[in-house]
């Protein structure tokens, strides 16, 4: 077989797309049919800067999701024969298949292995910059509300790991010794406490003289929560554990006691985020590298809102601090929290490839972009192609979230 | 201002203290010892080889029992061996046991031995920084008047086309992390396939002497990323003092632009931009370790790297010290400036 030209890879790359470019088109109609009513979001649909960094981020969403219908190879499988080829280069053997963006130096497929990068870096980068602003929010919210102590000592703490080295944190925290030493599911514990803590004081601050909601609603968020929460860190689910053991006791040498114990054996954690040690691991360093920036922002607005007439009235009403916090002070923090976590989303990107790129965290059969950069750099002098698309998407990425932050800051300032 | 400027000093020596501590703390783990272990025996050592060898060599002591011994108030560790030959902190190869001093830390001035690169720790890192400061110096040169003037050039007329164009270019700076950035400099200006063969794309050369063709590729990737950031904060600020009433008075009394732009506005406008360089450092910090690894440029990141990957303890807690007299003495210089520049704020 002949191998494809430009004009055909550009083509059928396009072609490969094809579900992507729908729902993008779906959406964007969607959307400014209804801009109206649909608050900030919409408003977004005003401004071309942040209509265009949308759309930017949308489509690596959209790739992601549907990574499994894009790829053309699995993008783990070494063909041989197809090293370093160069892009549009026929598979030996098979009738069809092209490598549309080429072999890397493995033999593996780069136009795959670049859409199974995008599901890597979304599906760790909006989450755990989610997870570091839960940390940096409950923590704080009551430093700049109270003030004093508590303030000067996490301002400390938030300081000293600001005044760590990125590189140097990473290359402490995420490495196959820490994971052994349990370092790692300690730190673990201690931030993904948060959320859980977050929810709680969000609902109860809120409904704690309407006992029905607290009950029927709040209680079992926050149980799920805890399962997560033990199911992820500890890989052990004391719920469901109490429970079946509880009951496989009450039901000794019967055949559903021993069901029930051995169901508890065999998929002890009954929810968990399923994050292997290793995305585990970078999952907790991003998180811990991120909060202390968050807990600032988060303080330095609580600092400038406290002081405004409607937190008085609040506090003449005699509501609680927390409910003070969470329902009167941090909406009003939201313009700024939104347009941040955009940009963070981006920077959380950029240092998920900066570990890539050290060659820490996921293995080296990963497709993450950072790891793809840094495997195609070494023979980035002779053959291009390994290096530059994974480079492009995470450019392109950056800037799409970079612009859609702007557009919402442009158009949060209008009201 | 002399009390101010004390109890910075405290926090900074607190803070000093804390982070080599958890430094500390981490690189001491047994895994990693054991890392320590094989680097320093061979790799194909048996765990009860490892185990005898950390022994003997004091590493099983109490955390805080050695780090004490690493900042120097306490008596460094000696061992004799079962050939009778005293081994010990202090004791560098081919030294006295009896002439080697009791006290060997940070406060004695010794701050210890590399593993990886079997030399002293001092020397080592002072050498490296002076490879490293040529860059930033270099860096810096090129970025803060290149990023002030798109700024200035940005805000002066808020909303114009040059101010759309010269944004978007920031944010693109921004979006372009220096792995990316370097990657796509070294394709199209040193790589056979671009062919146009400007610039080297390894600075290794650039060690021993720098030209213009080994140097350009590390200082423009770490300048672009830094630049847009900074750019931004300077066209904030620019088209914030643009709008004050001074400018109109001098605009109404027929000033022309460029001087209202070069005399009136751009003093009030540098302050900001001013804290935010300072407060770059950091960041360029990190900038500096990838761009030395992927230009392969030996200086004190790439010395980071290498540190950090061989636990190389006590190379690892010196390269720890110096980031963070870097990060808090360039937060101090930002303090201390903008009071300085803006006489409206008094620090007491």
């Amino acid at each position: 077989m002949e191998p494809l030209t430009w004009g055909q890879i550009i083509l059928a790359i396009l072609l490969q797309l094809k579900w992507v470019w729908v729902g993008m088109i779906l959406i964007f109609v969607f959307s400014i049919r209804n801009k109206r009513k649909l608050g900030l979001y919409g408003k977004l649909f005003d401004n071309p800067i942040g209509m265009f960094g949308f759309g930017l981020v949308l489509f690596w969403v959209l790739c992601a999701i549907l990574a499994d219908t894009i790829i053309t190879q699995d993008p783990l499988v070494q063909i041989s024969g197809m090293k370093n080829k160069l892009p549009g280069t026929p598979v030996r053997g098979v009738e069809g298949a092209y490598y549309l963006l080429g072999g890397d130096n493995l033999a593996r497929d780069v136009f795959s292995r670049l859409i199974a990068g995008s599901q890597t870096v979304l599906s760790i980068a909006p989450a755990a910059t989610a997870f570091a602003f839960m940390v940096g929010i409950t923590l704080g919210l009551p430093a700049g509300y109270y003030g004093g102590l508590f303030d000067t000592a996490l301002s400390f703490l938030a300081n000293l790991v600001l005044a760590f080295p990125v590189i140097l944190l990473f290359y402490l925290l995420v490495t196959p010794e820490i994971r052994e030493t349990g370092v790692v599911t300690w730190v673990a514990g201690v931030l993904f406490i948060f959320p859980v803590i977050f929810f709680w004081t969000f609902m109860f601050s809120r409904w704690r003289i309407a006992p029905r909601v607290l009950t029927s609603v709040a209680a079992p968020i926050v149980i799920i929560l805890l399962m997560f929460y033990f199911g992820t860190v500890f890989k052990m689910d004391p719920f469901v554990g109490i429970w079946t053991t509880v009951i496989g006791h009450l039901n000794q040498g019967n055949p559903i006691g021993e069901w029930m114990t051995q169901t508890w054996e065999q998929h002890s954690p009954l929810l968990s985020l399923g994050l292997g040690p290793e995305r585990l691991n970078i999952f907790v360093a991003v998180v811990f590298v991120n909060s202390p920036t968050i807990y600032r922002i988060v303080r330095g607005l609580t600092l400038d809102i406290q002081t405004r007439d409607y937190v008085a009235a609040a506090q003449t009403r005699g509501e609680g601090p927390w409910y003070i916090m969470l329902w009167e002070i941090l909406p009003n923090a939201r313009g700024p929290l939104i347009v941040d976590f955009c940009l963070r989303i981006g920077y959380t990107t950029i240092l998920l490839g900066t570990l890539g790129f050290f060659g820490l965290g996921l293995g080296p059969e990963s497709p993450d972009w950072g790891a793809t950069i840094n495997d195609g750099r070494k023979l980035l002098s002779i053959y291009v192609h390994p290096a530059l698309p994974p480079a492009l998407s995470l450019m392109s990425l950056v800037l799409g979230l970079n612009l859609l932050a702007d557009g919402l800051r442009e158009e949060s300032l209008k009201d | 201002m002399l009390i101010f400027l004390l109890r910075r000093l405290g926090v900074m020596l607190v803070t000093a203290l804390c982070l080599t501590f958890v430094v500390f703390f981490l690189t001491n783990l047994y895994p990693n010892l054991e890392k320590v272990a094989k680097l320093e025996g061979t790799q194909r050592m048996t765990d009860e080889q490892v185990a005898n060898f950390l022994e003997r060599n004091g590493y099983t002591q109490p955390v805080f029992n050695r780090y004490g011994q690493w900042l120097g108030v306490l008596p460094g560790f000696t061992n004799t061996n079962d050939d009778g030959k005293v081994i010990g902190r202090c004791i560098r190869r081919g030294m006295d046991p009896a002439e080697a001093p009791r006290f060997c830390g940070v406060l004695q001035g010794d701050f210890g031995w590399s593993i990886v690169f079997k030399t002293e720790v001092g020397p080592l890192i002072s050498k490296r920084l002076g490879l490293t400061g040529w860059l930033m110096m270099t860096v810096l040169l090129v970025m803060i008047p290149s990023a002030l003037a798109i700024g200035v050039l940005a805000g002066m007329r808020e909303g114009s086309r040059t101010d759309r164009w010269l944004s978007t270019f920031s944010i693109a700076t921004t979006a372009t992390p220096e792995y990316v950035s370097g990657v796509i400099l070294i394709v199209v200006f040193s790589s056979r396939v671009v062919g146009l063969k400007w610039f080297l794309g390894s600075s290794a050369s650039a060690m021993e002497n720098i030209t213009f063709w080994n140097f350009t590729l590390p200082v423009v990737t770490i300048a672009l990323y830094g630049m847009g950031y900074i750019a931004r904060m300077t066209r904030a600020s620019m088209a914030e003092v643009m709008t004050a009433q001074y400018i109109r008075t001098a605009r109404l009394k027929g000033v022309s632009f460029p001087n209202i732009v070069m005399k009136h506005a751009l003093r009030n406008a540098l302050i900001a931009p001013f804290t935010v360089i300072m407060l770059q450092f950091p960041w360029l910090l990190t900038g500096v370790v990838i761009v030395e690894t992927l230009f392969n440029y030996k200086g004190f990141g790439w010395l980071l790297v290498q540190a950090a990957s061989n636990n190389d303890i006590e190379l690892l807690l010196t390269v720890g010290i110096v980031s963070v007299i870097v990060v808090l003495v360039t937060q101090l210089i930002s303090d201390i400036g903008y009071v300085y520049l803006n006489p409206r704020i008094r620090i007491g």
